[in-house]
């Protein structure tokens, strides 16, 4: 057990290492700012005294290395700053709280992409099974050209299709997934159909591939042939003989998929025009609210490696190698 | 037909006309044309053949599979009364792994990595309710315990990656024998094993395959150790039948002309010539991989114009004195010497002369050839870069170098993909003998090329050495080469020398004692070369 | 063992003379035998790239001439009529295709020159410089290179040029571990050290063993990039935080047009105008795809022969 807990141990704190320089590349964007951007923010009417004070309310005046401690201690705190947009010329100051704007819109992205999940992982992960199983017949021909299709056509329009047809030529489904915190769980589900609906098209076409890839890989081993040369049957082979293996690159590619779902939200969120935290991200990017655009990009970028920590310590105590060292 | 016995009595396995097509390049070829296997109870047959024989998709036919690729095309298989030709596949599972066993070339791979040894040995006879499984487990141990392995009664409590390679090949019998099958397919079950490992893998897998009386089909591509193995042997080459003998037949009078061919090389031997004047020396050299010492004072000396060989097996630290030499690895004490004066240890550090010196030959052909340059660039780099030729010149010395390796000028806008194994051989040492060098490093570089085609590239080596007074530092893992090619002979064993001196005296008593053992360790042309061993041997 | 087909052992026993070909015949050949998914992925990269080229003399209109007549329907003066401020959508098709592939090939030229330089030099160096390039492109990747993108756009601003070099530099990442990945097999191999023990120079070493060995991986890489960077343009654009009006690009039509779909009842000529750039997008990836498919099915098989 000793070898999987240092393995573990060691890559939590790669996992960590990581974060922590990517919170740092995320929180220097800030200093590459132009050096007007102050005026920017508060318009072009603002005297030299108010852009004097909201940089030094940023810290601006202050050694980025410090700043940076102080940024990163209020972030683990919940405090994410303050928004840049709600500011005015005459030093007035009615922004709100980053966090305040961040919180309600995480939980409902993260509904919709655990909707997606949810759908979506079971899915693929039979489709990937089966056409690895059933190699090169017609029916893993024909789903494997509807993938490969999928996954050459942008997220919007897939989305789009979908509009066209479930929302303006027979409308079961609204347009928009517009909710709010009042909205409850079955009209929130209904709402949220078309996204969900979207997101899973696109995340199973590379969830099934991969999988399927890796299945082959893994049935390509000599043990496997040793497996039927015993007289295993196919269920035997696929239980027995391949799936204890399997953990590691399956828990790989569904950890690559639920990352790259994170990334599509954002273009689903705003095609559908859902309060989630991408079209927040969006919205920020286009007004250049930094603060904003920061805090959606820690976030992001700390899902994704949780994710990837997660996969890869599935694959640490599922392999053998290291549960039974010599 | 005789009346008073059954000429079918005792037959196990009858293949009649067996054609096997695989698919590569987009199309079907026939890898086995029409072959007849006849196999009785008890009876051991020898399987030979050089790669792309056909040998192991036989083998595997006779259990009524064929791998992912090939398709079984014509002809019938016939065990005890059913043909697997025509069988489902729940008929041929149910034959598998209780009457026909299989083991495998590598025993790492084939054995799956998540379970313990002991519940995949036990795992056919288990699923066909043979015995009760308890039964199964006790009878897994007594079989661990005939074949000699190490703590019989634990080590199937073990996973594959715990034990190592030559135990695993054993368990792997044990897995085969556990539902006591009525015949065993092995498939050059000891190739990836070193010497001294295979003898005892071969004497317990014999032993234990007599004991039970148990008909086994054993592929190899080593006629010595197929000797030793079995009763009689089939030769295939080409997907056809060559010839088929009881084995001391099949040894001493073989019939056609490829049969023979295959013992040729075993005769190959060089007369032994002293040599004074030295033209390389390594002396006290050390060298590690980063913490790991892997030569420790290690003294070679090589005399000019004839050929040392350095043998050992896998982790001997034969391959490393190479890196020394050619100052790929600088060594961390001592020095090497060329003509007497100290080499510079690192390469970068050597001049174009003294490079042009030492040349050097791979074991793979394959992949010391860049496989997008022609057989033209490749020669004709060494003139241009060492010797300043271009133009006619240099055309001219690429075909003579061509002529001297007995190709012929069509080759020259070859890519090295459209080369037999044989010719690339031949194309690395016409790039080596093309910088004029003294000294020429051979690392095994007959092993991966088949029995004919070795002897051939160690014939042109001889003459090459005649005509140039080249010099050859020689590294093999096998001895017959060694015997082929060999003036001096240096044995190493884990990063040391053990013994040097002329070819006559090291392969003469008294042994050191690890030379003995790898010396004895090396199978030999006679059926009873390992009955001999086992018994001069003490257990 | 796998068993090798016959053919091979024949071959060296015949010595059967094979003649070499030139590169134009080889060419011809490979055309002869690409399967038809291929020839269908040549011949619409081929048109949009006539398209592209070509944009001046085909479009009916100038790229950014506004007519009097917003969301005119289809057919007539406007073959698939005109978007929300009145402009033809053909001709924003048309210069669309110009545009947006121009931007994806010239990041995707930039990616590879970045990444493919620098994955080759860490791979032969093997020292201080590849453990720094490696670790610093490992954090890079730790983000989601859309979301980094987004970040550094809010920064840089949606210019064209901070576009391609922010799209490119995010995406060197995945040439640098590619080619990285791939000279790392080729420079253990014993032709390289070969060549070393010749006495070879380092320029000899990357540019003649290295580079001919690993330019089919990076070509079929090229391919893939070049689809990965152009859906992200595409959705940058989309996002309205890429290509920048007027400039006429297939992701920010998608988006101004977008509200048309809700007529569909109506008018469904109309609501597929919104679909045509996504269209458009989608058949260029699906080619591209289907030619790097067959190329990686013929360079893989050609390793396969030795």
């Amino acid at each position: 057990m000793n070898a999987v807990l240092a393995t573990i141990l060691k890559r939590l704190g790669l996992g960590f290492a990581t974060l922590v320089v990517v919170s740092a590349i995320i929180f220097s964007s800030i200093s590459m700012l132009p050096g007007d951007f102050g005026q920017a923010v508060l318009g072009q009417s603002a005297t030299e005294e108010t852009v004097a004070a909201f940089r030094k309310e940023l810290g601006l005046d202050k050694p980025a290395v410090v700043r940076y401690f102080e940024w990163a201690g209020s972030v683990l705190q919940g405090d994410l700053g303050t928004s840049f947009s709600g500011r005015n010329a005459s030093g007035q100051d009615r922004s709100r709280q980053v966090s305040d704007l961040v919180m309600p819109r995480l939980w409902n992205t993260l509904f919709l992409a655990g909707v997606t999940a949810l759908i979506a992982v079971p899915l693929a992960l039979f489709l990937g099974l089966t056409t690895a199983l059933y190699r090169n017949s017609a029916y893993d021909r024909t789903v494997n050209a509807a993938t490969l299709t999928t996954i050459s056509t942008p997220e919007f329009f897939v989305a789009y299709i979908l509009i066209l047809f479930f929302a303006s030529l027979w409308p079961v489904f609204p347009s928009l997934a517009n909710v709010n915190a009042t909205t409850d769980l079955g009209e929130r589900l209904y709402r949220v159909a078309l996204p969900a609906l979207t997101l899973t098209l696109v995340i199973v076409a590379h969830m099934m591939r991969m999988t399927r890839a890796a299945i082959i890989n893994l049935l390509a081993s000599p043990y496997i042939e040793m497996a039927r040369l015993k007289g295993a049957s196919r269920s035997e082979i696929i239980l027995k003989h391949a799936l204890p293996n399997a953990w590691a690159p399956i828990a790989t590619v569904i950890a690559f998929n639920l990352a790259y779902l994170v990334v599509g939200v954002v273009v689903v969120e705003v095609v559908f025009v859902y309060p989630g935290i991408g079209q927040l991200m969006v919205d920020a990017v286009t007004s250049r609210d930094i603060p904003v655009v920061q805090a959606c990009a820690l976030i992001f970028a700390a899902t994704y490696i949780l994710l990837n920590l997660t996969a890869d310590i599935i694959g640490i105590v599922t392999n053998p190698r290291l549960l039974h060292p010599r | 037909m005789t009346t008073e016995m059954n000429p079918k009595d005792g037959i196990l396995l009858e293949m009649r006309d067996i054609r096997i097509d695989g698919y590569s390049d987009e199309r079907w070829h026939p890898i086995i044309k029409g072959v007849d296997l006849t196999l009785r109870r008890g009876e051991i047959m020898g399987l030979i053949g050089e790669s792309g024989a056909g040998k192991s998709t036989l083998g595997k036919a006779a259990m009524g599979y064929t791998q992912p690729g090939c398709k079984l095309t014509g002809g019938s298989i016939m065990f005890d009364g059913i043909d697997l030709a025509k069988a489902s596949d729940r008929e041929k599972r149910n034959l598998w792994g209780t009457r026909i066993a299989y083991v495998a070339q590598s025993a790492a791979a084939s054995f799956n990595p998540a379970h313990r040894l002991i519940d995949q040995t036990v795992e056919a006879a288990t699923r066909r309710k043979i015995r009760p499984d308890a039964e199964s487990r006790t009878d897994a141990v007594e079989l661990f315990r005939a074949l000699q392995l190490p703590n019989p009664e634990t080590i199937g409590s073990r996973y594959p990656h715990q034990v190592s390679g030559g135990q695993l090949q054993r368990v792997m019998t044990a897995m085969a024998m556990s539902p006591r099958p009525d015949l065993i397919i092995f498939d050059e079950p000891t190739t990836a094993l070193d010497v001294t490992t295979q003898v005892e893998v071969l004497s317990a897998m014999r032993n234990i395959v007599e004991d039970f009386n148990t008909a086994a089909i054993y592929i190899t591509h080593d006629l010595a150790v197929v000797a030793q193995m079995a009763d009689f042997i089939k030769v295939l080459r080409f997907g056809e039948e060559v010839e088929e003998a009881p084995t001391r037949e099949m040894l001493t009078k073989p019939e056609q002309p490829y049969t023979k061919s295959l013992w040729s090389v075993r005769s190959l031997e060089k007369p032994e010539v002293k040599g004074e004047d030295i033209v390389l020396s390594i002396d006290h050299v050390d060298a590690s991989y980063g913490p790991l010492k892997v030569l420790h004072d290690v003294n070679i000396s090589i005399p000019r114009g004839r050929t040392v060989a350095v043998v050992g097996e896998s982790g001997s630290g034969k391959s490393t004195t190479a890196r020394v030499i050619t100052g790929l690895l600088p060594p961390t004490a001592g020095t090497v010497s060329f003509n007497g004066k100290p080499l510079p240890a690192a390469l970068k550090d050597r001049s174009k002369d003294q490079l042009q010196r030492i040349q050097m030959i791979y074991q793979m052909a394959d992949t010391a050839m860049n496989p997008r340059q022609t057989v033209y660039e490749i020669i004709a780099r060494p003139l241009e870069f060492y010797l300043g030729l271009t133009g006619k010149a240099k055309e001219a010395r690429v075909m003579d170098l061509l002529k001297m390796i007995e190709l012929d000028e069509s080759f020259i806008d070859r890519l090295p993909s459209e080369l037999s194994g044989g010719q690339k051989q031949r194309i690395c040492i016409a790039r080596a003998l093309a910088a004029n060098p003294d000294v020429i490093i051979c690392d095994e570089v007959t092993s991966a090329l088949d029995q004919i085609v070795q002897e051939g590239i160690l014939k042109l080596l001889l003459r090459l050495q005649k005509e140039f007074n080249i010099t050859y530092l020689f590294i093999t893992h096998d001895i017959a080469t060694v015997k082929a090619i060999s003036d001096g002979i240096v044995v190493m064993y884990r990063g040391k020398v053990v013994e040097q001196g002329l070819k006559s005296e090291i392969l003469a008593p008294p042994f050191p004692e690890y030379t003995q053992l790898l010396l004895s360790s090396v199978p030999e042309m006679d059926p009873d070369w390992l009955t001999n061993l086992l018994e001069a041997r003490p257990v | 063992m796998s068993e090798q087909p016959e053919t091979y052992a024949a071959a060296a026993e015949v010595g059967a003379v094979r003649k070499r070909r030139t590169r134009l015949e080889r060419a011809g050949l490979l055309l002869k035998s690409a399967p038809p998914s291929a020839w269908f992925g040549m011949i619409v990269v081929g048109f949009y790239i006539l398209v592209a080229v070509f944009a001046d003399v085909i479009a009916p209109y100038g790229e950014a001439q506004i007519h009097p007549i917003p969301f005119a329907p289809w057919g007539g003066e406007f073959m698939f009529g005109t978007d929300q401020i009145g402009r033809d959508v053909l001709t924003r098709l048309i210069y669309g295709a110009r545009n947006t592939m121009g931007i994806a090939l010239a990041t995707t030229l930039l990616s590879f020159l970045i990444g493919g330089g620098l994955g080759l030099m860490a791979a032969i160096n093997r020292s201080w410089l590849d453990q720094l390039l490696s670790r610093f492109v490992d954090v890079l990747m730790a983000i989601p290179s859309l979301i980094f993108a987004l970040m550094l756009l809010s920064i840089f601003g949606s210019t064209v040029t901070s576009l391609i070099v922010i799209i490119a530099v995010l995406d060197s990442t995945r040439v640098f571990r590619l080619t990285r990945a791939v000279a790392v097999n080729v420079a253990v191999m014993d032709y390289v050290e070969a060549a070393k023990l010749r006495g070879e120079g380092l320029g000899w070493i990357m540019h003649r063993e290295i580079l001919p060995n690993i330019m089919p991986p990076l070509v079929a890489e090229f391919g893939l990039r070049f689809c990965f960077v152009f859906l992200t343009i595409a959705a940058l654009s989309f996002l309205g935080v890429g290509i920048q009006p007027p400039t006429a690009d297939w992701g920010s039509m998608v988006r101004e047009n977008a509200s048309l779909i809700q007529f569909a009842k109506y008018d469904l000529t109309a609501a597929i105008t919104p679909l045509l750039p996504a269209a458009a997008i989608a058949l260029l990836t699906v080619a591209v795809n289907f030619i790097v498919d067959w190329f990686l099915h013929k360079t893989s098989g050609l390793r396969d022969d030795h």
